[in-house]
């Protein structure tokens, strides 16, 4: 695997413990993506993984931040917050598992997919927690094919 | 079929008139924002009971050809300026979604 290419644009996006703004960073993500002239197919994947991330750490976390790369080779996306923090990793990444409370069911959230279209939809995802400090991820898409493109199926296909 | 069409066959309200010369895909039933982001493709016509302001990033994200409030059910005037800007068409139906569905269904199955 060549290392990463020189960053061509680099931005932080803060994300609050809400609902209310919770749609924003995904929506500029992908302005600034089609602006860059990014693929496409990969600013449609960056889209659903920046909503995806940007959702979880509004509903669950206490807030938190996005750091959008574009480099020549891939898109990556670098989502941080300041906790609960994920106990059980692989639990959370299956189908189905969400700890949602009813209000946010209410509202189509806690499907329990977030996270697996996350990984979906991206070509590395690496995901780490600690309780009581917080979660980082790190989804990268990548702009060309190469031998690991072309994602991870979608849950469920 | 035109979503123009789609809208007259069904005796649609429209709240939010985006792209209506658009090819309606088929549709797309869900009230669960993932399942949408996981399975609705590209050109379907989603029909749902949510209403809030993320529904139109869905719809965006996805490229939906519209967003069908069921039920009576009508966004907020914040969302609709939101879908406004976005170039989202959001319609609404006083029938259930059993109902929009088994009509659109009709209309889309060849």
């Amino acid at each position: 695997m060549a290392p990463a290419t020189k960053a061509l644009y680099k931005q932080v996006f803060p994300v609050k413990s809400d609902l209310e703004s919770a749609g924003k960073v995904s929506t500029e993500v992908r302005r600034i993506l089609r602006s860059l002239g990014v693929e496409p197919e990969v600013v449609r994947r960056a889209g659903i993984v920046c909503f995806e991330g940007e959702m979880n750490i509004a509903l669950y976390t206490k807030g938190g931040r996005i750091i959008l790369i574009v480099r020549d080779d891939r898109v990556e996306l670098l989502f941080s917050d300041r906790g609960p923090g994920i106990a059980d990793i692989d639990l959370v990444k299956q189908p189905g598992y969400s700890t949602a409370p009813d209000w946010a069911r209410e509202l189509g959230f806690g499907a329990g997919m977030g996270i697996p279209n996350m990984e979906a939809n991206s070509d590395r995802f690496v995901m780490y927690s600690r309780v009581g400090v917080g979660t980082v991820i790190r989804a990268t898409i990548f702009r060309r094919c190469h031998e690991t493109c072309g994602g991870n199926r979608a849950p469920g296909t | 079929m035109k979503l123009a069409e789609v809208i007259e066959r069904l005796g649609l309200e429209v709240l939010v008139p985006g792209d209506l010369e658009r090819r309606v895909r088929w549709g797309f039933c869900s009230d669960l924002l993932s399942d949408v982001l996981a399975h609705a493709q590209e050109g379907d016509l989603w029909i749902t009971h949510q209403r809030h302001l993320n529904v139109v990033a869905v719809a965006k994200l996805k490229g939906v050809a519209g967003v069908v409030c069921v039920r009576g059910l009508h966004p907020s005037q914040e969302v609709l300026a939101k879908a406004r800007k976005e170039g989202v068409t959001v319609l609404a139906s006083a029938e259930d979604a059993f109902e929009v569905a088994g009509k659109l269904y009709g209309l889309l199955s060849p």
